[in-house]
C-alpha cells in the first residue's frame, strides 16, 4: 500500500507538496491548537511553577530553585502519599488484571446465553467513579454495612474497613478493582476473540487439553493485550482519584492519601502551588518512566501476530 | 463440549456474574428500602416503592444535574468526533513533511497524565471566563490523542484507489472527507462517540475544579453533595440517586457494548 501511494504522490510537483503541508495543517490546527493550550502549555507551566513560591492566584512570586524539591522529598507527608500510591498499585493491578483475564476466559466460551454475562461482567465500565465510591462507602459501613454483617454472620470480629490505617488502602482498592474491571474485561475479551479459531482447532487435533492450550496458546496470542491492559491499569492507578475523595479523603492518618490527592490538597485547598506543582512534576516522571519500561521490556516478551 | 464441564462453566459465570453485579443490585434494592428495612440489613424491600426517588429530586436539583451532564457529554462526544476525525484525515490521506514530527507530539500527549497538567489548566480556564460555563467542562477534551489513532486505524483500512478515484472525479479534498470518508467509518465514529460520551459522564476531578454552583454542575458532583448531606440516616435517598446517575450510562453500554469492544480492542492494539 505505502509503495504505491508514494509513487502517485512523487508525481505531484513542489508547490503541490506544499500545498499539502498547509491543507495537512489546517485540518490538524484544533487538535495542534487544543494540544498545545491544554497540554504542553500547562506541562511546562507546571515545571515552572515547581521551582517557584507562588502567590494565591498561581502567579510565580519568588524563585527558589529546587527548594520546592527538597521540601517534598523530605516531608513525611509526601513520602506517606508516595509508599500509599506504590501499594495501591501494587494492590490494584496484579489483582485487577487476573480478575479481568479470568472473566474474559470463561465468558469466551461457546455456550448458549453467554451474551447475557458478558454484559453483565463489562457493566462496571458504565458506573462512575462518584457512583460506584458510594455504593461501596455503603457495603463498608461499619454497622449497617453488608461487610460486617456478612462477618458477624460467621462470628468473626468486625473490621472498620475505611476507618483503620491497616485496612483502608486495602478497602479502596477492592473498589478499585471492581470499578475497573468492565474495561479491562472487554479489551481482553476482544483480544482473545482476535486470536485465530484454526490454532485452537490443530491443537485439538493433536489432542491437547484446555490448560495446554490456555498456556501454549491463550496467554502467548493475547500478550499484546495484556501488556496494553497492564500500562493502562498501572496508569489507571497512578490517577485515581474520585474513589479517595468520597470513601476516605485521604486518612485515616493519610493511609490512603494517594499522589492525585495529595495534589489536589496541596494545590486547591493549601493553595501552595509551588510544592502542588513539584509533586504533579514527579506523578509525570513516575508516569513516564512506566511508560518508556513497559515499551522497552515489556513488548520484547510480546507476541505479536 | 462435554456435559459435565459446561456444568462447571455454567456455575463459574453465574457465580461470578452474581458476585460482580452484588454491589448494583443490592444499591438498586436499597432504592426502594425505608430507613428502617436498611438498618435491618434485608436484601429484599417489603414493598417497591418510589419514596426515596420523589425525594432525591426533591433534595438535589437532579434533573437540572442530569440535564448539565447530558450536555458537556453530548457536547464533549461531537467535538472530539469532529477534531479526532479531521486529524485523523490528514495522518492518514494527506501526506506532508513533518508528519512524523506531528504525530510523535501526538504521542507524547498520552504519556502527559492530565492530572499533572490540571492546576495550570485551572487558571486557564479562569483567565478565560469559563468557571461555569459549558465551555470549561468540554473544550478542554475535544483533542484526544487516543480518539485519533482509533480513527486512524480504520481510515487506513480503506483503500487509497478510493481517493485516487474521488479526485478524477473532481471532488474536493473536504468534499472526500465529508461525503466518502466519514459515512464509511461509521462504527468507528460510533464507538469513539459512545467512549467519549461514558468518560465524560464519569468525569469526576474536573467538574469539581471548575464548577461552584448548581448553573453548570454535573451529576457526578451531585452524588458527592449527596451523600455528604444523606449519609447519616437516608441510604435510600442516596442509593435512589446512584441509580438515576448510572441507568444512562449502563444503557449506552448495554446496547453498545459489542460494538465498544470491538472497536477499542481495534483502537489499542494495531
Amino acid at each position: 500500500m505505502k509503495k504505491s501511494s508514494a509513487s502517485f504522490y512523487e508525481k505531484q510537483s513542489f508547490w503541490r507538496k506544499s500545498l499539502n503541508a498547509r491543507t495537512a495543517l489546517l485540518y490538524l490546527f484544533p487538535s495542534v491548537l487544543l494540544f498545545i493550550v491544554f497540554v504542553f502549555y500547562p506541562m511546562f507551566r507546571t515545571i515552572y511553577l515547581s521551582f517557584f513560591l507562588t502567590d494565591q492566584h498561581g502567579s510565580a512570586a519568588l524563585f527558589v530553585g529546587l527548594e520546592n524539591y527538597a521540601y517534598i522529598l523530605e516531608s513525611q507527608a509526601f513520602r506517606n502519599s508516595i509508599k500509599a500510591t506504590v501499594l495501591f498499585v501494587l494492590y490494584t493491578v496484579p489483582a485487577g488484571v487476573i480478575l479481568a483475564l479470568f472473566l474474559a476466559l470463561i465468558a469466551n466460551e461457546k455456550l448458549k446465553g453467554i451474551g447475557f454475562f458478558r454484559t453483565i461482567y463489562s457493566s462496571t465500565m458504565g458506573i462512575s467513579v462518584a457512583a460506584s465510591s458510594v455504593v461501596w462507602l455503603f457495603l463498608f459501613h461499619p454497622s449497617i454495612g453488608m461487610f460486617n454483617r456478612l462477618l458477624s454472620l460467621v462470628n468473626l470480629p468486625e473490621v472498620q474497613w475505611l476507618l483503620d490505617p491497616d485496612w483502608a488502602l486495602l478497602s479502596v482498592s477492592i473498589s478499585t478493582i471492581w470499578l475497573n474491571t468492565g474495561f479491562s474485561f472487554l479489551i481482553l475479551l476482544g483480544g482473545l476473540q482476535n486470536i485465530d479459531g484454526y490454532l485452537y482447532e490443530s491443537a485439538k487435533i493433536d489432542g491437547a487439553g484446555y490448560w495446554y492450550q490456555l498456556r501454549r496458546i491463550t496467554i502467548p496470542m493475547l500478550s499484546p493485550t495484556l501488556f496494553f491492559i497492564i500500562t493502562i491499569s498501572l496508569i489507571n492507578a497512578f490517577q485515581s482519584f474520585g474513589q479517595i475523595d468520597i470513601l476516605t479523603k485521604g486518612g485515616p492518618s493519610q493511609a490512603t492519601n494517594l499522589i492525585v490527592y495529595s495534589i489536589y490538597r496541596e494545590a486547591f485547598v493549601n493553595y501552595q502551588f509551588g510544592t502542588a506543582s513539584a509533586q504533579a512534576v514527579f506523578l509525570f516522571l513516575c508516569i513516564l518512566i512506566v511508560t518508556i519500561f513497559q515499551f522497552k521490556f515489556g513488548e520484547r516478551k510480546v507476541h505479536y501476530q | 463440549m462435554s456435559f459435565p464441564r459446561k456444568i462447571v462453566f455454567y456455575f463459574l459465570l453465574l457465580f461470578s456474574a452474581f458476585l460482580l453485579f452484588f454491589p448494583v443490585l443490592y444499591a438498586f434494592m436499597i432504592s426502594f428500602m425505608t430507613g428502617g428495612e436498611i438498618m435491618q440489613g434485608k436484601f429484599f424491600p417489603q414493598t417497591f416503592t418510589l419514596d426515596n426517588y420523589f425525594r432525591v429530586f426533591e433534595r438535589l436539583p437532579l434533573m437540572k444535574y442530569l440535564m448539565n451532564s447530558f450536555v458537556v457529554s453530548t457536547g464533549v462526544m461531537i467535538g472530539q468526533l469532529i477534531v479526532c476525525s479531521m486529524s485523523a484525515y490528514a495522518f492518514v490521506f494527506i501526506p506532508f513533511k513533518g508528519r512524523d514530527f506531528i504525530f510523535f507530539l501526538f504521542i507524547s500527549t498520552m504519556m502527559i497524565p492530565w492530572e499533572a497538567t490540571m492546576i495550570p489548566n485551572f487558571f486557564t480556564i479562569q483567565k478565560l471566563d469559563w468557571t461555569n460555563t459549558y465551555q470549561g467542562l468540554t473544550v478542554p477534551f475535544f483533542a484526544l490523542a487516543f480518539g485519533t489513532f482509533l480513527l486512524r486505524q480504520h481510515f487506513k483500512t480503506i483503500p487509497k484507489e478510493l481517493f485516487e478515484a474521488s479526485q478524477i472525479a473532481g471532488l474536493s479534498r473536504f468534499a472526500f472527507f465529508w461525503r466518502v470518508i466519514l459515512p464509511v467509518s461509521k462504527t468507528s465514529l460510533v464507538t469513539l462517540g459512545a467512549y467519549g460520551f461514558l468518560t465524560t459522564w464519569n468525569m469526576y476531578l474536573w467538574p469539581l475544579l471548575v464548577t461552584n454552583n448548581d448553573q453548570v454542575r454535573t451529576v457526578q458532583i451531585g452524588l458527592k453533595q449527596l451523600q455528604s448531606q444523606e449519609v447519616a440516616t437516608e441510604w435510600g435517598v442516596v442509593m435512589a440517586g446512584v441509580i438515576v446517575v448510572i441507568i444512562p450510562t449502563l444503557l449506552l453500554l448495554f446496547i453498545g457494548q459489542k460494538q465498544l469492544q470491538k472497536g477499542l480492542t481495534q483502537g489499542a492494539l494495531k
